[in-house]
């Protein structure tokens, strides 16, 4: 049995009945991460030893007849934003470098309870600042399927590892698409669910607001299977939901028949590749032929959802990475050098001297100057700007109403449809460096995405074909709030009648 | 209602306004289960909550909302039923996060008032209350200068504490009512049991802004530029860093005569020792804290039955208690105020004694000239206070049946107090017994006999000549009664007629 070929659904039942054991099943995918993450990148930390000690410890009490959680033996990699308390977290930046947290994440502690067992923990863009992973402070993540190209982000080292049968599972967070996105472009299914319904707490905060923590794997049943155990109320977040979880696995099964998918004309403007607006509109046929209906419908305010993002995410990070300040954790310059200093070099305009007010200012500036990449501080200078006296009414104030309007697009939409179907980008995954330089285009791969988080709802993306120099294609689902099940319904119906989902990446196999 | 204070020699009037920041006396912070308990070694009351640690989020703890609430009510403050957190953003040590979580806009309470009247009836003054808000304590810094090393440490166990922010409105005329009102206000948070207001331990602390109306010969009124002061450690300190900077206002408006609007508030600190307000640096009074609603709590609605059973909840405050008091028991309005303004227990103790003397007036004057005279002079609260009311009583009721004397009975009080042994233990150690009719008459007979001079006086109709045989009485036998050795020596002489 090869485990690598295996889903989540399978690898939990094989172990269960003891067709394999948990330490089996973690050393394949450990030997594969040994094998291939060299030219992936795709983990900054791999836990070897403490993923055999919990698979093995899962095995012992197997043996001894003892219960097991859920997903004992299954090996989830975790994106490196959510905190673990025995490996680093550092959000890929050198600001928190080393930092060790002391405590697990809620998400983290609920894979733990069900005896899943963490393997390592995944690259990103920085603070999930991004949308290819190359704002990472530890290297760019290679997609699976051509090593020159990004895998998207700023979950990408998750969405590699998973298309690269790395780990079948692995934890992503979506802000503004960084789960559906990656996933998308590395050919694996994702889902963003209802802001609210898998907690927030020890998720190091980019906007916090908009973020939310999701499953990514092969197929919607192993998300299903994931979602399972990290959703639900967490009294530790105030913003958690506290509706039921349901049994996303038990809910699979029903047809699609009388669903109604809306599409956003939209969707369909310039810019939009035609290899991926074909895949698009096979998908939709699918969807047809499994009895669901397609209707053309309006999200009015969504062509302000990028700049109502661009506001309202940089201005909640802009405060939420305040407490980076080398003060407490994480990294801190090296004692002043005096109230007079130069500027970092290489960075900002070199060589200018700078005045600083005091040792203390002098160690918070340059400890940040050092320690947050270019993107970050792009966004903090934007979200300070934007809350600033004078300006906050110009655009923070008008961001949110802005978002208020998307919300009602969204709620007005599901009153006609029951899913918004669509791109989840406008191109395939495009080459390491080919947007770097252009913050602006960097911005718009989120084009489709971060309106279904400034709305709070929730969103599935999964692969729908593949180009002719065989990349993969991206799809995404819309619903309404909490409905999760719907949208794996049709995902996992999807992927019943087509096999996109089941391709490999042949290059790194 | 309101009077002002009497007229002074000023030639201007003293505008006020005071910001309060009191701690809540909850068990735990306002977003996390860490203790609130002052005096824990430095940084062991910390959580990754209130350290601030990345994905650390906070959770509102009712409890002090609903103290919050009860500060509010009984400021006389209209309860909002929407209210939201905000956060405010600034960089500094001992603000682990980077920002405090507060209320800026729409905070849970506004609009109210708090009024101080002073006993001697010398000022009422009416202060009308702008807001009440609630938000998170920072930390400590602590500069530790010694050894020449400069280290700054922080402590952050007072990181989330529960504070209530408390913005008078700019009511109050003169650096004393200032005093009198914070005083008043203290009592009244301390008799809700919402704060225990210790300065020292910094869970009060008072900014005052000041400026003054400076009347011209033409009519007009001159402002003079509102002044913030900080770094005051006292209501003392408060009426002395506002005389002082009243006067150098006015100085500074002769030699400038520099105007409101014209100048941006400035900031300055008290110097205590110096008994000086100087300028702080510009840059540490101007800020932009980029206010907007913390996205990690939900908004906080509150309801009519909240409100009612936070009323329900609240007991007596002061100013109905002076008046109950006073009432019930019989004593001046003066004589109520100094009992309740000692706070709760001691009102309570008051009360014990009162009810088993059956008197309020004698129990009062105890209160007052004894036990408060005592506490105040060991520093210690009623509840330390090693006399209990059921023992107080006792000894002012033989008092008051006469088996000794006022003076006779203070010394008792003394000695209970040093031996810590009963009144009854005390007055048998003594040898005080009280003294028989019989046994009396037979002491004053004999004086008469050796007094024939007074005995003539009286006769003369000198009757105060009597005054003159009590000394010998208490030399003959110390626990006579003085009022009643005079007026038997009267009647007995007159019996001689």
């Amino acid at each position: 049995m090869q485990p690598a070929e295996l889903s989540a659904v399978e690898i939990v039942a094989a172990i269960r009945q003891g067709d394999m054991t948990a330490v089996q099943c973690t050393e394949a995918f450990l030997d594969r991460m040994a094998r291939l993450d060299g030219s992936i990148n795709a983990f900054l930390k791999i836990d070897r030893e403490g993923a055999l000690a919990t698979a093995a410890a899962i095995d012992a009490r197997r043996k001894a007849g003892k219960p097991l959680g859920p997903l004992a033996g299954l090996p989830v990699a975790v994106k490196d934003a959510l905190c673990t308390r025995d490996l680093p977290t550092t959000c890929a930046s050198k600001m928190l470098a080393g930092f060790r947290p002391p405590y697990d994440a809620d998400t983290v502690a609920r894979l733990r309870a069900a005896d899943a067992v963490i393997v390592g923990k995944t690259n990103m863009d920085e603070f999930a600042m991004g949308g290819s992973n190359e704002n990472s402070a530890f290297g760019p993540v290679k997609n699976p399927w051509d090593l020159a190209r990004a895998p998207g982000g700023s979950s990408g080292g998750s969405a590699a590892c998973v298309a690269a049968d790395m780990a079948p599972v692995a934890i992503g967070s979506d802000t503004g698409g960084s789960i559906r996105q990656p996933a998308g472009l590395c050919g694996i299914t994702g889902l963003k669910p209802t802001y609210g319904r898998v907690s927030r707490r020890g998720l190091v905060a980019f906007a916090s607001s908009l973020d939310q923590i999701g499953p990514m794997a092969r197929s919607a049943a192993d998300c299903a299977l994931v979602l399972e155990t990290i959703a639900g109320h967490d009294p530790l977040d105030s913003t958690s939901l506290t509706a039921d979880v349901p049994r996303y696995t038990d809910l699979l099964e029903q047809p699609l028949t009388g669903l109604k998918i809306g599409r956003v004309p939209e969707h369909y403007a310039e810019g939009l590749d035609p290899e991926v607006r074909k895949g698009v509109d096979e998908a939709f046929a699918v969807f047809e032929a499994a009895g669901a209906t397609i209707h053309d419908i309006e999200l009015p305010h969504a062509k302000y959802g990028v700049p109502t993002y661009y506001l309202i995410a940089p201005c909640e990070a802009s405060s939420n990475l305040a407490r980076y300040d080398g003060a407490h954790y994480g990294h801190r310059a090296e004692p002043g050098r005096g109230h007079r200093a130069e500027s970092a070099k290489g960075d900002q305009a070199g060589g200018e001297s700078q005045q600083f007010d005091s040792p203390l200012v002098e160690m918070y500036c340059r400890s940040r100057g050092e320690g947050f990449g270019q993107e970050v501080k792009r966004r903090i200078m934007l979200g300070t700007y934007a809350l600033s006296a004078g300006y906050y009414d110009a655009y923070y104030a008008k961001a949110l109403k802005v978002r208020r309007l998307i919300r009602q697009d969204y709620l007005d939409a599901f009153e006609k449809v029951d899913l918004i179907g669509g791109p989840v980008s406008a191109t395939p995954a495009f080459k390491l460096g080919e947007k770097t330089g252009d913050p602006l285009a960097m911005y718009l791969v989120d084009l489709y995405t971060v309106a279904t988080n400034l709305a709070g709802v929730g969103g599935i993306s999964f692969p729908c074909g593949f180009t002719k120099g065989g990349l993969p294609v991206g799809f995404q689902l819309q619903g309404p709030a909490l409905a999760e099940p719907l949208l794996l319904r049709a995902t996992d119906r999807f992927q019943r009648l087509t096999d996109w989902h089941l391709r490999r990446p042949k290059q790194i196999a | 209602m309101t009077k002002p204070a009497a007229p002074t020699s000023e030639p201007y009037t003293t505008v006020i306004g005071l910001e309060v920041h009191v701690q809540l006396q909850t068990k735990t912070k306002l977003f996390c289960g860490c203790s609130t308990a002052f005096g824990a070694p430095p940084n062991t009351q910390v959580c990754p909550v209130c350290l601030g640690l990345p994905g650390s989020l906070p959770v509102m703890n009712r409890e002090a909302f609903a103290l919050a609430i009860k500060a509010a009510l009984a400021l006389n403050c209209r309860i909002a039923s929407f209210t939201k957190w905000d956060r405010k953003n600034y960089f500094y040590p001992d603000l682990p996060k980077g920002y405090q979580i507060s209320q800026f806009d729409l905070p849970f309470s506004s609009d109210g008032w708090l009024e101080v009247v002073d006993p001697k009836g010398a000022f009422s003054r009416k202060v009308g209350i702008i807001r009440v808000h609630l938000e998170e304590d920072a930390g400590k810094s602590m500069h530790d200068e010694a050894a020449g090393t400069a280290d700054t440490r922080i402590d952050l166990n007072r990181a989330g504490t529960p504070l209530c922010e408390i913005v008078s409105q700019p009511d109050l005329r003169s650096p004393q009512e200032a005093r009198a009102w914070l005083n008043e206000l203290k009592l009244l948070l301390v008799y809700l049991g919402v704060s225990d207001c210790n300065m020292q331990e910094g869970s009060l602390r008072v900014d005052a802004n000041v400026n003054l109306h400076i009347p011209r010969p033409d009519g007009s009124v001159a402002k003079t530029p509102i002044v913030e002061i900080k770094n005051m450690n006292s209501f003392r300190s408060v009426e002395r860093a506002l005389t002082y900077e009243a006067a150098r206002q006015y100085d500074e408006w002769q030699a400038t005569g520099a105007e409101l609007g014209k100048t941006p508030k400035q900031t300055r600190g008290w110097d205590d020792p110096a008994g000086v307000t100087r300028a702080q640096r510009h840059k540490e009074e101007s800020s932009d804290y980029r206010y907007f609603p913390d996205p990690d709590l939900v908004p906080v609605t509150v309801s009519e039955q909240q409100i009612a059973a936070v009323k329900a909840s609240m007991g007596e405050p002061p100013t109905v208690l002076r008046t109950s008091l006073a009432g019930t028991w019989k004593i001046s309005a003066y004589d109520a105020d100094v009992l309740v303004n000692q706070g709760r227990e001691l009102v309570a103790y008051f009360e014990d004694v009162a009810t088993r003397v059956g008197e309020g007036k004698v129990a009062s004057n105890w209160l007052q000239q004894d036990v408060l005279r005592t506490l105040n002079e060991r520093g210690e609260t009623i509840d330390a206070f090693p006399i209990r009311p059921e023992a107080l009583a006792d000894l002012i009721g033989r008092v008051q049946k006469g088996d000794f004397d006022t003076s006779r009975g203070r010394e008792i009080f003394a000695e209970v107090l040093a031996s810590g042994r009963t009144v009854d233990d005390v007055v048998a150690s003594l040898g005080i017994a009280a003294v028989g009719d019989d046994e009396l008459i037979a002491l004053c007979r004999e004086l008469l006999a050796a007094n024939p001079k007074i005995v003539a006086d009286v006769q003369g109709g000198k009757e105060q000549a009597a005054a003159g045989l009590i000394g010998q009485a208490k030399k003959k036998n110390p626990n006579v009664n003085p009022a009643k050795v005079r007026q038997t020596c009267v009647d007995l002489i007159k019996a001689m007629d």
